[in-house]
């Protein structure tokens, strides 16, 4: 199986109410902020990782994994980083943030995979600085190719993934065949989530994401990493522009109360909330 | 003539309250663009939603009704939504998880630009301005999509459900348009659904939200409380990630979006993801062991100490408040 991920870097998302917009609202400000793998991607990688291996054993690659990401050269740290953690190529297209939206990325990606054929793209859900969750159903679209969003859980079988998806009042379970689109939602990477048709379905992975060992940090300068322009994938420009920033409106601690009593006296008299 | 197309939200025979808070931006930006809105359902059986849908205000009610409907997913709805959107200016739908799997691939079909979960709708003269939130609510982005159709979600939170108004609108069939190759590669195969009494969460007065300390007793400690406000139960990642309780509980940035009247933080220490998608609650209520835990931070109310003394104790004397 030959899967494509997509992978973005965000400011450091546990750290996201460090964020600024000066005064003129012209941006966020994210200087100070450490760049991390966006953590649904994250995801996405471990899930096309589990889908191309026996779980037992981890470092065989049944089939490939290429990695692509948008943006300028220091991407490729992104990209290296999932190189070290299995993926067996990469792709980095150089564009600016002011050259994207979701439909911009969406068509290039559907160019990318025009050239590259894989069988599933696997992209996460969503993107933790733009919040729009968007790429992948677009990506699905362009191509005519089913898309199973918000995968929780993911099995394969000849030809396609049994896929559960996490939507409102339980998990919907579909089946979508080859060549498809499948975004990841938080718990596809718990231990029993992820099954490809090699792996025992006794087997239980580690939860969480992987992490490279050193030497895979070695060898993954040495893994292919070619680099496209943008304009060679899309002319498309975005349709979703940017008037002003704001802050959120701020949020005053209250007060810590002694008991039970002291709490339920203030939600009736003070607050009035009872 | 710019109109607004709501695309229902409707299942089991029932039109979801999501689509009252689409219908509500709808209003907002008919008016704003001088012209009306209408409401698709779509379904296999989307005509028995007709009724209920013609006394939401709209000029016309789109039923689009056929057997190979009778599963929502976006590849077989998208072409349908598509087709009927080519007559509108903004199609809107709520966010919830209908809403975030199909306006982004009818977005798509259209080539047009899409601005997921807005918060607001701002009339800059006869253009529309959204508001979003980004970095897990941590700023907004006020934005103008440049495509003749624009479509977007909206965050059921910020906008209130509509009431019923005006005459009852005209309710019109509407073709389906086939799916391609898409609708053809992907199969239903079942819905485990997990049975909820309770208040949807994004609509309840009164959420009650439970974090990892509440280990296996998840349940059994936030249903008596649950029970005696008629709250809706939420959940931090944590709780739910190691299967105290079922995962469409969560609150957070990419889970439940809510913005109730009272929120009970019961040991959640507060995670930025967490409070994204609970920081807009009128008065927040935290009971933590740990004083210096964030949640603390944007809480109205606090009590440090044993959430295992001090819920059973809360929740008894609520009840003799509420029995009065």
């Amino acid at each position: 199986m030959k899967i494509l991920v997509a992978l973005k870097r965000v400011a450091d998302p546990d750290n996201a109410n460090k964020v600024k917009i000066p005064a003129d609202g012209s941006k966020i400000d994210t200087t100070g902020l450490e760049w991390k793998p966006n953590p649904f991607d994250d995801y996405a990688l471990e899930a096309a990782l589990r889908l191309t291996e026996d779980g037992k054993n981890s470092k065989v690659r049944k089939g490939e994994v290429v990695v692509v990401s948008f943006g300028p050269k220091e991407v490729e740290t992104t990209l290296r980083s999932a190189l070290a953690t299995g993926a067996d190529r990469a792709i980095r297209v150089e564009s600016t943030d002011e050259q994207l939206d979701g439909l911009v990325v969406a068509k290039a990606l559907a160019k990318l995979v025009e050239a590259e054929k894989p069988d599933v793209v696997v992209l996460g859900k969503q993107a933790v600085d733009g919040d729009s969750n968007q790429v992948g159903q677009i990506l699905a679209e362009l191509l005519d190719w089913p898309q199973a969003a918000f995968a929780a859980t993911l099995r394969e079988e000849a030809g396609s993934l049994l896929v559960a998806r996490e939507v409102d009042g339980g998990a919907l379970e579909v089946r979508v065949s080859y060549p498809a689109v499948v975004t990841v939602d938080l718990r596809v990477v718990a231990p029993t989530s992820v099954y490809s048709a090699s792996t025992d379905k006794a087997f239980k992975y580690n939860e969480g994401v992987r992490f490279a060992p050193l030497p895979a940090i070695m060898q993954a300068r040495k893994k292919p990493l070619d680099t496209k322009n943008l304009s060679d994938l899309t002319s498309e420009k975005p349709r979703i522009r940017y008037v002003k920033y704001e802050a959120p409106p701020a949020r005053k601690a209250g007060s810590k109360v002694a008991d039970v009593d002291a709490l339920l006296d203030k939600l009736k008299n003070e607050a009035k909330a009872l | 003539m710019a109109n607004v197309l709501v695309v229902a939200e409707f299942s089991e025979g029932k039109v979801k309250k999501t689509t009252h808070s689409a219908v509500t931006f709808a209003r907002t930006a008919a008016a704003a663009l001088g012209g009306t809105y209408s409401i698709l359902v779509l379904g296999s059986n989307a005509g028995t939603a007709a009724d209920e849908l013609s006394k939401l205000g709209a000029a016309k009610v789109l039923v689009a009704e056929d057997a190979k409907l009778e599963h929502y997913f976006a590849e077989t709805y998208a072409p349908t939504v598509a087709a009927v959107a080519k007559d509108y200016a903004v199609v809107v739908a709520a966010a919830s998880a209908f809403g975030k799997d199909l306006l982004p691939r009818v977005a798509g079909k259209l080539e047009a630009g899409y601005a997921a979960d807005i918060t607001d709708v701002l009339p800059s003269g006869s253009t529309l301005q959204y508001k979003r939130p980004m970095y897990a609510g941590n700023a907004f982005g006020i934005c103008v999509l440049e495509s003749a159709i624009q479509v977007v979600t909206v965050r059921q939170s910020a906008f209130a459900a509509a009431e019923p108004s005006g005459a009852a609108a005209a309710i019109e069939k509407v073709a389906v348009v086939g799916g391609g190759q898409a609708a053809a590669r992907i199969e239903f195969v079942k819905f485990d659904q997990v049975k909820n009494e309770r208040p949807e969460l994004a609509e309840a007065r009164v959420v009650v939200a439970g974090g990892r300390a509440l280990k296996e007793q998840f349940y059994e400690l936030l249903n008596p409380l649950a029970d005696t406000l008629s709250a809706a139960i939420g959940a931090s990642r944590a709780a739910c990630d190691n299967g105290y309780c079922a995962p469409d509980l969560q609150v957070g940035q990419t889970g439940k979006v809510v913005a109730p009247g009272l929120y009970f933080a019961v040991g959640i220490s507060g995670a930025i993801q967490h409070l994204a998608g609970m920081k807009s609650s009128k008065v927040i209520v935290t009971i933590n062991k740990d004083g210096d835990a964030p949640i603390f931070q944007v809480s109205d109310y606090g009590i440090v100490g044993d959430l295992f003394k001090i819920l059973p104790e809360l929740t008894e004397k609520l009840k003799a408040i509420k029995a009065g």
